[in-house]
């Protein structure tokens, strides 16, 4: 008996492994139809939050050599304007379930890079702007209805992600700064 | 002469077994709930990156994975050491791309073909030309729902 145990139990432990994946989830834009007329009504500039990454890994953002750990707050507190500054994001009343009128900021962050660029910058930088919307939307989730992010129901997490949208997307690579 | 004369049968009395296989069969259960099978070799170096925010994939069935990196010292006389995509249990050029995940979609149900995650498992060091040309590969192939695999660590250290 505890032969033939033992033998499954080794198969167990060969075949099969422990680990759970984690990752960030993110969504491709789909391939455009060239049939179909863009959309090109063109985003306000002081809503968009430029961030680059150059062959060197340097970060750029909104045109400033910027250090990887300032990137966190940065988009905090450009998403959030709190004090309504004329070249941070503008904010629209809309209609929100839970909410009511209130205004929404139109942030959107754009993040660039150089083909050279490497992966693990990319991540780490992704990570960051994924970070304080999270924040953000984590203290929302707080301050309306008292409890975590995490733990509110399908339809308030629905209403917060629609209070801090925040689309982050990928331009086409380019390659900034000279030669590989 | 001295002599050694074992006086008296001192013998030690047997391990009682008859509770190890309960015992085994406890951890195998054990073992059984807690992993899960594993799928593919992996034949590129992979060290994943980190991060903060990452999320558990729940469901793995609906998964798909690409694995990008250096190949293992076993291949690189064949492969060299540039960076190579690895889908399944074979190196693969980007041109494949289209088909895997049209081979990987057909193997979901019908119901499940929308939800289908294409699973990166980078190696950090890798440039992000590769991975752009597999990105726009996915677009084509119309599997737009991707997740980056990542550690998750509470604050990250490598970075560079």
């Amino acid at each position: 008996m505890a032969d033939i145990a033992f033998l499954l139990l080794i198969f167990f432990l060969a075949a099969t492994t422990m680990d759970s994946d984690t990752g960030l989830m993110r969504q491709l834009p789909a391939i455009p139809d060239p049939n179909v007329p863009q959309d090109v009504n063109k985003i306000n500039d002081r809503n968009i939050l430029e961030v680059k990454v150059n062959k060197d890994n340097l970060l750029l953002v909104e045109g400033q050599l910027t250090e990887f750990s300032q990137l966190r707050e940065i988009a905090y507190d450009f998403i959030l304007n709190a004090n309504d500054e004329p070249n941070k994001p503008e904010k629209e009343v809309v209609n929100i379930p839970f909410f009511g009128n209130v205004p929404v900021t139109k942030a959107v962050i754009s993040l660039q890079n150089d083909i050279g660029t490497k992966y693990g910058v990319y991540i780490a930088v992704q990570n960051e702007l994924i970070a304080a919307r999270a924040k953000l939307r984590d203290n929302l989730a707080r301050q309306e209805f008292g409890i975590p992010y995490e733990r509110l129901d399908e339809d308030r997490k629905g209403a917060i992600d629609d209070f801090f949208q925040v689309p982050i997307s990928e331009a086409e690579p380019k390659r900034i700064g000279g030669n590989q | 002469m001295a002599k050694f004369i074992k006086t008296g049968g001192k013998s030690v009395k047997a391990l009682n077994t008859s509770s190890l296989p309960d015992i085994v069969f406890m951890i195998l259960f054990f073992f059984m709930a807690v992993t899960t099978m594993r799928e593919t070799d992996v034949m590129v170096t992979v060290r994943i990156p980190e991060a903060t925010e990452g999320k558990i994939l729940e469901k793995k069935s609906l998964a798909s994975f690409i694995y990008i990196g250096e190949p293992l010292e076993a291949f690189q006389g064949m492969y060299g050491t540039e960076p190579k995509i690895q889908l399944n249990d074979t190196f693969k050029e980007l041109a494949d791309i289209q088909d895997f995940i049209a081979q990987e979609r057909e193997q979901l149900n019908e119901a499940d073909k929308t939800k289908m995650l294409v699973v990166l498992k980078i190696d950090r060091d890798t440039r992000m030309g590769v991975v752009t040309d597999v990105k726009q590969a996915l677009r084509r192939a119309s599997a737009l729902k991707i997740m980056y695999a990542n550690t998750n660590v509470d604050k990250i250290t490598h970075i560079y």
